[in-house]
């Protein structure tokens, strides 16, 4: 196909008229975030700040825990992607590699569970949580990935039923025993799709703003999330520290993203054949 | 003799129970996490259930003054329903064209690409800060490039006519995930299809409409039906971007749930209008598959087929 110079003028314009409404919300996230007081109250908006202040970002940061909501935000993040990793392909494998009664049902019941609105069991859970003791803890945001997520098993599975049944079988002959095989043969190769599921949780987790809305009251015991909605809902006016966490938090995330775009463009395809 | 036997009998028996132990921790999960709590919220939702204080059994009490004696259940639900209308359709089809602009082979696209996901792994709260922002009426800055458009801005959070739309955009905001997935489908389609029509005489608006649409018609289908789920659920950007205002014109259903639950307590009466929700979805993804035998192109079930018979041949 011949691209002429009036076809590639058309398609830079349309992209970067896209790319407008995507990217300049970011852009005037950290313009405001580097304003003076006085700039962010003038009008007509200033798109340039005199003298961009880098230190708003550490004023804000020590305006309120904000390390302690980082840390907890942390501490939730890696547990669950470690949780989600060893359960789902426990799982996937289980659903991939054998034959048993009842699979099929079990299956289609683990795929139904993905259609469940979410406010339908908040209410028993929190009771349970409650009953547990575990309300204003960490744990009902962590301990639950240790029993999988449907939409993780269903992508590492898809990924598992694609590799030939020798393999197992030549190792059986061998005399591994079959959590071995799991172990030694299998998740070696599941690298990938076990990065996607680890990039996917990260992303999904850290910026999960109502399982802590509910289960946590404390302050000491708030995610990044919770922690920046509750701060913009009490200094409504205080916008550039508000601004300059709000960048804060979606760095953890973007910077996941940067380094697996690969496995993400190439992982969502494979979620949906 | 016998011992052998008594072996493999054994071993058979090991390797019977050896699948259940891999899929364990999702059937805890599942019992625990899932079909309790399913189960224990349609109990709930028979009983009159206050958050401190004894229980009551009242039958279909919570149904009946759901659908009979409270308003706020239809504004709700009609406010949602036309969210969804307006987000699905508008959501898709921007996602379709994002899509297909990066396919197109020019100089720079993995970057447009990166930039039209990017905002798609932001939190829910960074997006209602940073669209707060943007949208207020006496500070933000996109009435004031408006203005300069010889456009004026409506008071976009104020306005009950305007605060549904700012969702709306909002929400738009993260169509990178459905783009990646029409995209991975436009692209694994395979050139020769294109080449062949464009020797028939084909143009590219016409490759487009006897091509690329009948073969991502599955992938369609698919978008649609996780977008109509996400948008009828639709709570965090109502929650932190309106409160459900102006004049509760953006009080979503998800938020009449959450607030009947946890700001006037009536647990029971939350599980009926959860339940509620759940079954309209459940009516509504058996609609929409239904549908799909007269628009989801043929060949993929062909080839569908084809995939299935190679996985009973590994069994």
């Amino acid at each position: 196909m011949k691209m002429t110079r009036k076809y590639k003028f058309i398609m830079y314009s349309i992209l970067v008229l896209f790319s407008l409404y995507f990217l300049f919300p970011f852009i005037w996230a950290l313009i405001t975030a580097l304003k003076s007081e006085m700039e962010v109250f003038s009008f007509p908006p200033k798109f340039i700040p005199d003298i961009p202040l880098f230190s708003n970002f550490m004023d804000a940061w020590n305006s309120q825990p904000f390390g302690t909501y980082f840390k907890n935000s942390m501490i939730v993040t890696v547990l669950t992607t470690i949780g989600q990793l060893i359960s789902c392909s426990l799982v996937a494998y289980g659903f991939a590699r054998y034959e048993f009664k009842y699979k099929n049902l079990l299956f289609m019941l683990l795929l139904s569970t993905m259609m469940i609105p979410w406010d339908v069991t908040m209410i028993p859970l929190y009771m349970e949580f409650n009953m547990f003791g575990w309300i204003n803890t960490l744990k009902p945001l962590i301990v639950p990935a240790f029993f999988g997520s449907a939409y993780n098993i269903f992508l590492l599975r898809q990924f598992l039923m694609n590799i030939p049944k020798d393999l197992e079988n030549a190792a059986r002959i061998d005399g591994a025993n079959e959590f071995q095989i799991f172990y030694k043969i299998f998740l070696p190769i599941m690298k990938a799709p076990l990065t996607l599921i680890a990039v996917l949780n990260i992303i999904l987790v850290w910026n999960d703003y109502l399982g802590p809305l509910i289960y946590l009251n404390d302050q000491s015991k708030y995610t990044m999330a919770l922690g920046l909605a509750s701060f913009q809902g009490v200094h409504e006016l205080q916008i550039i520290p508000i601004m300059a966490m709000t960048l804060v938090m979606i760095i953890p995330p973007v910077i996941v993203f940067a380094f697996a775009q690969k496995y993400i463009v190439e992982g969502i395809s494979g979620s949906i054949k | 003799m016998f011992t052998k036997k008594n072996k493999q009998k054994k071993f058979t028996l090991v390797r019977k129970r050896v699948p259940f132990l891999f899929i364990l921790p999702w059937i805890i999960g599942f019992i625990v996490f899932t079909l309790g709590p399913l189960a224990f919220s349609l109990i709930m939702s028979l009983f009159d259930w206050p958050i401190a204080g004894e229980a009551k059994f009242i039958g279909f009490d919570n149904f009946i003054k759901m659908f009979t004696a409270d308003p706020q259940f239809y504004d709700s639900l009609s406010i949602t329903l036309k969210f969804a209308l307006i987000f699905v359709p508008l959501n898709l089809l921007v996602a379709l064209v994002l899509a297909l602009l990066i396919t197109q082979p020019i100089k720079g696209i993995k970057i447009f690409r990166t930039i039209f996901y990017l905002p798609a792994v932001v939190s829910g709260v960074a997006v209602s800060i940073i669209w707060g922002w943007m949208f207020n009426s006496e500070y933000g800055v996109l009435n004031y490039i408006l203005s300069l458009l010889g456009i004026e801005g409506p008071n976009w959070l104020i306005d009950p006519k305007w605060a549904i739309v700012t969702i709306v955009i909002a929400s738009a905001w993260g169509v990178g995930t459905m783009m990646l997935i029409f995209y991975t489908d436009i692209k694994g389609i395979p050139n020769e299809m294109y080449e062949a029509a464009a020797i028939d005489g084909a143009g590219p608006i016409r490759q487009f409409i006897s091509i690329t649409i009948p073969t991502i018609t599955p992938t369609i289908l698919f978008n649609v039906i996780t977008s109509v789920i996400a948008a009828l659920q639709q709570l965090t950007l109502v929650l932190l971007l309106t409160g459900g205002g102006p004049l509760k014109s953006t009080y979503f259903y998800g938020l009449f749930v959450y607030n009947n639950a946890f700001k006037h307590h009536e647990l029971g009466y939350a599980s009926a209008n959860a339940w509620f929700m759940f079954i309209i979805i459940l009516l509504l993804t058996m609609l929409i598959f239904k549908s799909s035998s007269a628009w989801v192109f043929y060949e993929a079930e062909v080839k569908k087929e084809k995939k299935e018979k190679k996985g009973g041949k590994r069994k």
